[in-house]
């Protein structure tokens, strides 16, 4: 019966593609989440009134986060041909997605990250000040925890749109279920292979967002 | 009173600011130094200032605050002179906007002054690093209004933060936390997270989270300001029982003069950025001179309220005498009434009185009516004048 509804979907090939996308999108979180992580950190410590305050680093981190956030994905790819041929030595696999799937939704996240942390209570950041504690401790101890839903939630906001963000970057030959939609589906007319590679991006989001849900109400013991 | 047997015998004599004073007195009062203890003022300068060490743990000389905003400069605390003596607790009342929160985030360093010195345990933190800042702030621990707790962390991982702070180990971290919940009366709810925790609960975790690192001064925010009377008479018990207890120095800002009246020492009234009034709890209350301290003071006695409604009572009572009694500390535990009653023919009906109970005794006052023939009334006043009760009468036949 599936052979009747996808006549033209080579079955291997498909699931190859999906562990492609599985690939780039577990791998550009990973990477995402730090470096985001690190950006919404600073972004918040040089803020006035916090422990870096510093109104030239907070401009700047600012700006590249910006800037960043508002390129659209798909000229961002072309922007950074040259440096990820620098970086990967190659435009071509799901390696080379990487830069700009990172610098695309770092910034992004990074956003995510400083509300998250902007919403801790004042008071409980002074009580940490007060005990002694160092500006790492209160990072460490104090920042992340008591971000944590926000920084899970956030990340699982961000990792969806990094799916999406794969499939764009299979059109410039990254591979994964873009690729196969685009060449395979919609270049060679088969609506068909389009359809089952959406059905399965579609899968993978739901997941994502399923997991991210049950950890986020685990963790959140407020 | 626990608080005075710890002070040194010479404590009553101690009125000493600053060195020079000292220096100056020194030779006049050699004579009255005391050789049981290593505690003498008058002996050297180095002795003196020894002994200010010993008795003063918070010394603030000329401290300011300025904070630049848009809207211009503000002076939050301005030029406040105040010592607080080791173990006692010390009380500062203001409206808010009177400086007092700034005040007492000026004794931890979590805000530094813009003029003064700030002596606090003998170490001036006014010019000391960072780094050493965060070790003094290990001794002079604080809680809040609203109690900051991480809502991340269990009762007893609350409890163990400060002590990662201060890096001991996981082993001695347990026994020191177990100890600690044990002290603020929370047993059995180690394992609840603070939302599972009702605010008078949520303070005793913010105490014993303060209690950690065995701190020497407890700096208490507003701590009570956010409960419910009948909580906060618990946690100021608590806060009675771990001065008395564990022998700390306690610096609470409120804006309520019961919180006063219950558990303080001594009281420093704020009014925009200075300190306007300061004292013994006792003799504040007694005989308040500022305004403010006066309606402070109204809070609790109902004083100003008792005068307005003199008037109605000498027309509600216009048989024989109204008097007025005001009590102060020790007689109030006397008998007055049924004496006066026992020896003296006269019917005394009790029109309106109030008593209210300070840390350091009892004070109020208490409206009669005596009914009799004119002698005897006179031998009454006589009588109670006799027990060293001020009297006033309020109104003749």
């Amino acid at each position: 019966m599936i052979d009747k509804i996808f006549p033209n979907v080579d079955w291997p090939k498909m699931w190859e593609a999906a562990l492609e996308t599985l690939y780039m999108t577990a791998v550009s979180t990973v990477l995402t989440f730090i470096i985001g992580l690190a950006l919404g950190l600073l972004l918040f410590l040089t803020s006035p009134h916090q422990a870096w305050a510093n109104k030239l680093a907070n401009w700047l981190t600012g700006a590249f986060v910006n800037i960043f956030r508002s390129i659209p994905f798909i000229i961002l790819i072309i922007l950074l041909i040259p440096l990820t041929t620098f970086l990967i030595g190659t435009m071509r696999g799901p390696n080379a997605a990487f830069p700009a799937l990172v610098i695309g939704a770092a910034p992004f996240y990074a956003r995510m990250v400083l509300i998250g942390l902007r919403e801790i209570d004042k008071g409980i950041l002074e009580a940490a000040k007060s005990m002694g504690a160092k500006t790492w401790t209160i990072i460490w101890k104090v920042l992340l925890p008591e971000s944590l839903p926000a920084l899970v939630s956030g990340i699982t906001v961000t990792c969806i749109s990094l799916v999406g963000y794969t499939a764009m970057a299979g059109i410039i030959g990254a591979g994964g279920l873009g690729t196969l939609a685009f060449l395979d589906g919609f270049q060679r007319n088969r609506e068909d292979v389009t359809l089952a590679a959406t059905i399965l991006i579609l899968i993978l989001v739901f997941v994502v967002q399923w997991i991210g849900d049950i950890i986020t109400t685990r963790i959140d013991k407020r | 009173m626990p608080y005075e047997a710890r002070q040194p015998s010479c404590y009553v004599h101690e009125m000493v600011p600053n060195h020079s004073r000292q220096l100056a007195l020194k030779n006049e009062r050699m004579d009255e130094c005391y050789f049981d203890n290593n505690l003498n003022p008058f002996c050297s300068f180095a002795e003196g200032f020894f002994y200010e060490r010993k008795i003063y743990m918070i010394s603030l000389k000329a401290v300011s605050k300025k904070f630049n905003t848009k809207q211009g400069q503000i002076v939050a605390v301005d030029g406040v002179n105040l010592d607080i003596k080791k173990g006692e607790i010390f009380g500062i009342i203001g409206y808010s906007g009177a400086g007092k929160s700034t005040l007492i985030r000026l004794l931890n360093g979590l805000e530094k002054p813009t003029g003064g010195k700030i002596i606090v345990n003998g170490q001036e933190i006014t010019s000391i690093s960072e780094a050493k800042l965060r070790q003094v702030r290990q001794k002079v621990s604080m809680i809040f209004q609203h109690f900051n707790l991480l809502w991340s962390r269990t009762v007893a991982e609350n409890i163990a933060f400060p002590l990662e702070i201060a890096g001991v180990p996981k082993d001695k971290r347990a026994d020191r936390v177990n100890e600690l919940i044990e002290l603020v009366g929370l047993e059995g709810r180690g394992d609840y997270y603070p939302s599972q925790l009702s605010g008078g609960q949520k303070q005793r975790v913010g105490i014993a989270r303060a209690l950690a690192n065995r701190p020497e001064v407890l700096l208490c925010d507003e701590a009570t300001s956010a409960l419910d009377p009948e909580t906060t008479d618990s946690i100021l018990d608590l806060l009675i029982s771990i001065n008395e207890k564990l022998g700390l120095t306690i610096v609470l800002i409120t804006h309520e003069m019961q919180v006063i009246q219950k558990i303080c020492n001594r009281v420093a009234v704020m009014e925009a950025g200075h300190v306007v009034e300061e004292g013994d709890v006792l003799e504040v209350f007694q005989n308040p001179k500022q305004p403010i301290t006066k309606r402070f003071v109204s809070q609790v006695s109902e004083k100003g309220q008792a005068e307005q409604t003199i008037q109605r009572l000498v027309e509600l009572y216009p048989n024989g005498k109204l008097i007025k009694l005001v009590f102060v500390g020790e007689q109030t535990e006397q008998p007055i009434l049924s004496k006066l009653i026992k020896q003296f023919d006269l019917e005394v009906n009790i029109v309106q009185g109030n008593i209210s109970h300070t840390k350091s005794g009892a004070f109020g006052t208490l409206i009669l009516q005596l009914e009799g023939n004119s002698s005897a009334i006179e031998d009454a006043i006589h009588f109670i004048h006799e027990q060293k009760v001020l009297t006033e009468v309020i109104s003749n036949d």
